[in-house]
């Protein structure tokens, strides 16, 4: 089944032609991994999957509803949950705060003033919060604050902080981007336990080993254009990719 | 758990402050403010730096005309007197609604656009009522004389319950309590406390700790879900409440509005209690505030002749030369010394006058092996552990 529908997606830039005639179809609980060189438009592609850009032509249906033209915060709501590039966590709270705001997006909805009663008597959204972070290693840490983890650590917050809304799409923007290969390894660990729960993903990454260890289907981007869709194994050997790709050189 | 299920150390956090509010007449003596004027102006300033820091400790959007909410509520509350009754009640409900009431248009407006593009925006919307009180507004706000009380007034609600002030300018009295001296103070002082239990409700909610997720990353905020724009309002309109009562409080105690009250420099006065106290904690903008009020009153009532007595055990060349030195800061400079104490503090203790409280508090406080007293407190109030009193 089709969890992402993108139709024919334009997008220009005065003169440069970011993305051109892009179709894509993510299909539910599969790792879709989005590669190609520097300056291929794959930012700009999850860009307009989320509000950020709005394309000039072209479709973007999520689960039966357009994305086109949605505030981020709504297209959150319908169930899309987004890593950053450089995580962004809320560094001056706690890591259980953290990971409690996401659940209460999750419960309460956009806005909602719950002015009186405290926190603390959230025991339910607390537990659901602390057994999050278990999942992700960081327990232990729950009272100190954020902004003071490593890289890694934070990217492990992030993806709590999106796992925690059950998320029936989640977009990862290079998620290994400036990170050590031991803190790579442990992200590849966690993402692929992630994807073993059936959680669907976009993943735009650089680096080909978090790929291939990753991915149950690539697509190529270059220049704007979709040039390869296919598993990991065929796009190894695809030789149109690695002419685009690496100049001809072997993956 | 019951609506005011409260953590154990912040009953004890309310109750101490509540204690320490109502004592202030004995506790402040020895300090030489322990007169109902000047605690009245601190238990009003309390609120008004209270609620600000609802809007800038918690969301970090930094109002610079706050003082228009304060002028609103004094303006409202004057008029309450005049039209309807001298009681204080209505002319506070009154003014705290206007105060919420201007805060909600300045701030749809203002809240379009944050950082320093936020703070110029709501600087030009209290220039603009203040030069407005001045000039196209002064039926409502009589320009430059002020908001009085005039004989003339109707009180229709007073009139209904057949009270008549005849000739004299009656005062504002709580059901037959004069509201001057120290009753006048132990009204503001119930109202104080009041605010200061709703700001601890609200620091400790949901909704507070959204706030302050706003301020720390506004982005992954939008990115969770969630709609930043009604819950900076929000925040803007409950400061603004605050500020409109500190302003009907103004009024209260003594009847007269003016446009002053208003100015930029109001404005910035309260980001300075704010700041001086400690932005984002509980207890530093009222602590700030009194801070202020305190140099204000104290300092610049100091003279000569009092510098004169206090340095009298020198030899005479000495005395003159220490009393020309202290003059600077004392009496017309006192704004030197409030100056000096802000810089020493923004330098040295960015967190405020609780930053330098709680680091004192931590050094004695620190058991043997030591670092064990942050966690502690950790344990002690989970949900909430970045922020303190």
């Amino acid at each position: 089944m089709t969890l992402l529908k993108i139709e024919d997606l334009n997008k220009s830039f005065g003169g440069l032609r970011a993305l051109s005639n892009v179709n894509l179809n993510i299909q539910k609980g599969t790792v879709h991994a989005i590669i190609g060189p520097n300056g291929a438009g794959k930012s700009t592609l999850l860009n307009c999957f989320i509000g950020r850009l709005e394309p000039d032509t072209g479709s973007v249906v999520f689960d039966g509803k357009s994305l086109l033209g949605r505030q981020p915060h709504e297209i959150n709501q319908l169930g899309v949950s987004r890593v950053f590039q450089t995580p962004e966590i809320f560094g001056d709270l706690s890591l259980l705060e953290n990971v409690i705001i996401p659940a209460y997006a999750k419960r309460d909805g956009s806005f909602r003033v719950n002015a009186w009663s405290p926190v603390a008597n959230d025991t339910g959204l607390r537990e659901i919060a602390l057994a999050m972070l278990a999942d992700v290693g960081l327990a232990d840490s729950a009272h100190n604050i954020a902004g003071q983890l490593s890289r890694g650590d934070k990217r492990r917050l992030e993806l709590a902080m999106c796992l925690v809304q059950e998320p029936k799409l989640l977009l990862l923007d290079e998620p290994t981007a400036g990170m050590a290969r031991a803190d790579t390894n442990k992200t590849i660990e966690l993402m692929q336990t992630i994807a073993k729960r059936g959680v669907t993903m976009v993943v735009i990454e650089h680096d080909m080993h978090v790929v291939f260890s990753l991915a149950d289907k690539i697509s190529v981007l270059a220049q704007g254009t979709v040039i390869a869709e296919d598993l990991p194994e065929n796009i190894k050997t695809d030789p149109r990719v690695q002419e685009a790709y690496l100049g001809g050189a072997h993956l | 758990m019951g609506t005011f299920s409260m953590d154990k150390k912040d009953w004890f956090l309310f109750l101490g402050f509540s204690a320490a509010v109502l004592l202030g007449p004995i506790i402040l003596t020895p300090v030489g403010a322990g007169y109902p004027d000047l605690l009245q102006k601190f238990a009003i300033y309390g609120i008004f730096a209270l609620g600000f820091n609802i809007l800038f400790g918690l969301t970090g959007y930094l109002s610079f005309g706050h003082a228009a909410f304060l002028g609103v509520g004094s303006y409202t509350a004057v008029w309450t007197f005049k039209l309807l009754s001298m009681n204080p009640v209505p002319a506070i409900i009154l003014a705290t609604f206007a105060g919420g009431l201007f805060a909600a248009l300045i701030g749809f407006i203002s809240l379009r656009r944050s950082g320093i593009y936020f703070s110029i925006l709501t600087l030009a919307f209290a220039q603009m009522c203040y030069n407005m009180a001045y000039s196209v507004l002064t039926p409502i706000t009589n320009g430059e004389t002020g908001l009085q009380l005039a004989q003339s007034d109707p009180h229709w609600l007073d009139a209904a319950f057949g009270i008549d002030y005849g000739a004299v300018l009656p005062t504002s009295h709580l059901f037959g309590t004069d509201m001057t001296g120290y009753a006048g103070f132990y009204f503001c002082a119930a109202l104080l406390i009041i605010c200061f239990f709703i700001a601890l409700r609200i620091f400790r909610s949901p909704f507070g700790m959204m706030l302050r997720a706003v301020k720390s990353n506004q982005n992954r905020m939008k990115y969770t879900g969630f709609n930043t724009r009604p819950y900076a309002l929000t925040a803007f309109i409950i400061s603004g409440m605050f500020a409109g009562l500190a302003g009907g409080l103004l009024a209260v105690t003594d009847p007269l509005a003016g446009a002053e009250r208003m100015q930029w420099t109001a404005s910035g006065e309260v980001v300075l209690m704010t700041i001086l106290g400690g932005s984002g904690t509980l207890l530093g903008p009222v602590i700030g505030a009194g801070v202020i009020k305190y140099f204000e009153n104290i300092f610049s009532a100091f003279n000569k002749s009092i510098l004169m007595d206090a340095y009298s055990f020198l030899p005479d060349g000495l005395q003159q030369f220490m009393v020309s030195l202290s003059s600077l800061f004392v009496g017309e400079g006192w704004h030197l010394t409030l100056g000096l104490l802000f810089m020493l503090i923004v330098i040295f203790l960015p967190g405020g006058l609780m930053e330098g409280f709680n680091r004192v508090h931590a050094l004695f406080n620190k058991p043997p092996g030591g670092g064990g007293s942050v966690k502690e407190s950790e344990t002690a109030a989970p949900a909430a552990s970045p922020v303190k009193v």
